[in-house]
């Protein structure tokens, strides 16, 4: 369509150019702002990327300071801060793809096959309700229900046992962290599966059950490849961020206690860059992120393509 | 389907049914027992006797936080602050999204992919920090509203939302000889209301709940959004969490009146606005 266009105003010369702008210089008009904005606030910055390559001094500013080569990134392969960091991010990540990711699935799959629909819509719109809560708020919810002095904790106390170290274990944190994450994100994803569900072919699993498919064969085998289209998009998208971590959930419900399960990426990138004014070794790390996570996206979704699914690029 | 009243599938229908009664109570705990905190009163706290009702109901919590200074002038900083936030980044993403979404607009696929990908390539927080710092950003209101006053993931969102528009209704208003702006805002802009409505929302609820920027941008407490001031509430608890003490340096119950209050905006608009929301995840899901 745009290719055509742009051949008809080619052959019509001049004039035809003429006309066109007249009709439609207010679009053009419309994009001048956003696209000055995202020039600078969106390009100009992947240009500060440089500042990982070079000795970055505040005075002499991005372009003016030495050029260091990958000494940063040799520096951050041999400082065992970042491969913790590195560890742990994946660990997390991997943690919510194994717990978090099927889990919207079940739901959605057995909240599909309910006939009440009040009952779907109040489950529904109730697990939906915490993705609106910030990790602060999370945070201190969580504070209030695992500390030792918590809820959690009142109960196991009164059944006689000894409080269980939820915020201070590094094992149990991480449980904590992934708990929370479905806690405050499956509600999300329930909603995505259930609109695929809702736009699958319901006489599909009629003739299944004609034929004498019972409830998990046709969940199996019938509901489940219906919806695969979307568990595909959404795994890749996920599998392409298992590198890169949000900064407001790990940073809000870590504590120094459990700091060899909760510094990940971004909080390392935080502290070393905007807290300790190392702006370009934390640059260098933030850039070794994205390439990364890039790399995943790319992987993941020639992968996906290959098993005969539509990708996302 | 004449198995629909067996014995069989009232056994699964009832068992499904209490199972997700119970998921939604459990997810539901949270959120109870911060606000029965925040009701109750301090010796039912201290005595570890609030669960999820609130024990010698009064309002007392509430009072105290907003007498404190830094949480009430916050609170109405960041309403302000979300408010604003949000027009600008409507008007963005409409001004960006209404011109995109005409196919024939020479030069508009290039735009289009210039903006598709800045949600590949992230230069990161500190390349993103020098450059608001070069704009003399840092330590202004302006360094919470301009960085992220454009997404564009809801752009795309924004732009299907104006190519699901019958054609016929932009020809008659070209034929009634509205000019392009004329025609967004008098008879398209009414169209789209639900998506406007919903990335709106998206908008307001990511400037209300967000910490990272704040952090990172802002020093001097007068421009500390409400979730800045809870964070350090909600810190004093993690302190006395690593020392192992049962003390808070801010009273359970005032800490719990802030956590409600922060939610609060978000409590209020979800009932009304969460059909929105449904229908907003539902575009972007569409589009994958």
């Amino acid at each position: 369509m745009d290719g055509k266009k742009k051949s008809t105003v080619k052959k019509k010369g001049v004039g035809s150019m003429k006309l066109y702008l007249r009709n439609s210089w207010q679009l053009y008009a419309m994009l001048v702002v956003p696209v000055v904005y995202m020039i600078l606030f969106k390009y100009k910055p992947m240009i500060g990327v440089v500042v990982a390559f070079k000795k970055f001094n505040v005075f002499q500013g991005i372009w003016n300071s030495p050029w260091v080569g990958f000494a940063h990134f040799k520096e951050a392969f041999t400082s065992a801060d970042f491969w913790s960091a590195l560890k742990n991010t994946l660990i997390l990540n991997l943690g919510d793809l194994v717990i978090g990711f099927p889990i919207p699935i079940f739901l959605a799959i057995f909240l599909n096959e309910l006939r009440s629909s009040g009952v779907r819509k109040t489950t529904q719109t109730l697990l939906y309700l915490p993705n609106f809560l910030s990790w602060v708020i999370i945070s201190g919810v969580a504070t209030q229900l695992l500390s030792s002095s918590g809820l959690v904790n009142n109960i196991v106390n009164a059944l006689g046992f000894n409080s269980i170290p939820f915020l201070s274990n590094s094992f149990l944190w991480r449980f904590v962290y992934w708990f929370f994450g479905v806690w405050q994100g499956a509600g999300y994803s329930l909603i995505v599966y259930l609109a695929a569900l809702m736009a699958t072919d319901a006489s599909l699993g009629e003739a299944a059950y004609i034929d004498g498919a019972t409830r998990m064969q046709r969940i199996w085998h019938v509901t489940l490849p219906q919806i695969s289209s979307t568990i595909t998009v959404l795994l890749i998208m996920q599998i392409g961020k298992l590198v890169s971590i949000s900064f407001d959930r790990p940073y809000m419900m870590g504590n120094t206690l459990v700091k060899d399960a909760s510094d990940v990426i971004s909080t390392y990138v935080y502290s070393i860059g905007l807290a300790a004014g190392r702006f370009d070794f934390a640059t260098a790390i933030g850039l070794f992120q994205t390439v990364v996570g890039v790399v995943l996206v790319l992987l993941a979704n020639a992968v996906i393509k290959k098993m005969g699914q539509e990708g996302i690029v | 389907m004449s198995a629909l009243n067996s014995k069989g599938e009232k056994l699964f229908q009832l068992f499904w049914t209490i199972f997700f009664i119970l998921i939604t109570c459990i997810a539901m705990v949270p959120i109870l027992r911060v606000i029965s905190m925040s009701f109750s009163a301090k010796e039912a706290i201290n005595a570890s006797r609030v669960t999820i009702l609130p024990i010698g109901f009064n309002t007392e919590a509430y009072v105290k936080s907003f007498q404190s200074g830094s949480f009430a002038r916050a609170f109405g900083y960041s309403i302000m602050l979300m408010l604003a936030s949000t027009v600008v980044n409507l008007v963005m993403t409409v001004l960006a999204a209404y011109p995109l979404s005409k196919k024939n607009l020479v030069g508009g696929s290039v735009i289009m992919t210039m903006f598709v990908l800045t949600m590949y390539l992230n230069p990161g927080v500190i390349p993103e920090y020098l450059n608001v710092r070069d704009f003399k950003l840092i330590d202004t209101v302006w360094a919470l509203i301009i960085p992220g006053a454009l997404s564009a993931y809801n752009m795309i969102i924004m732009c299907n939302s104006f190519r699901g528009i019958d054609s016929a209704i932009y020809e008659a208003a070209k034929i009634d000889g509205c000019s392009e702006f004329r025609t967004l805002t008098s008879v398209i802009l009414p169209l789209v209301y639900p998506t406007l409505a919903t990335l709106g929302l998206f908008y307001a609820v990511g400037r209300w709940n967000s910490i990272s920027d704040v952090l990172y941008y802002i020093n001097s407490s007068k421009y500390f959004t409400v979730q800045m001031v809870l964070k350090q509430f909600v810190e004093s608890v993690k302190i006395s969490v690593e020392e192992g003490m049962t003390s808070n340096l801010v009273a359970d119950n005032i800490k719990s009146a802030s956590i409600v209050i922060s939610m609060l905006p978000m409590l209020i608009v979800y009932p009304f606005v969460q059909r929105f929301f449904t229908k907003g995840i539902m575009i972007g899901a569409v589009k994958g």
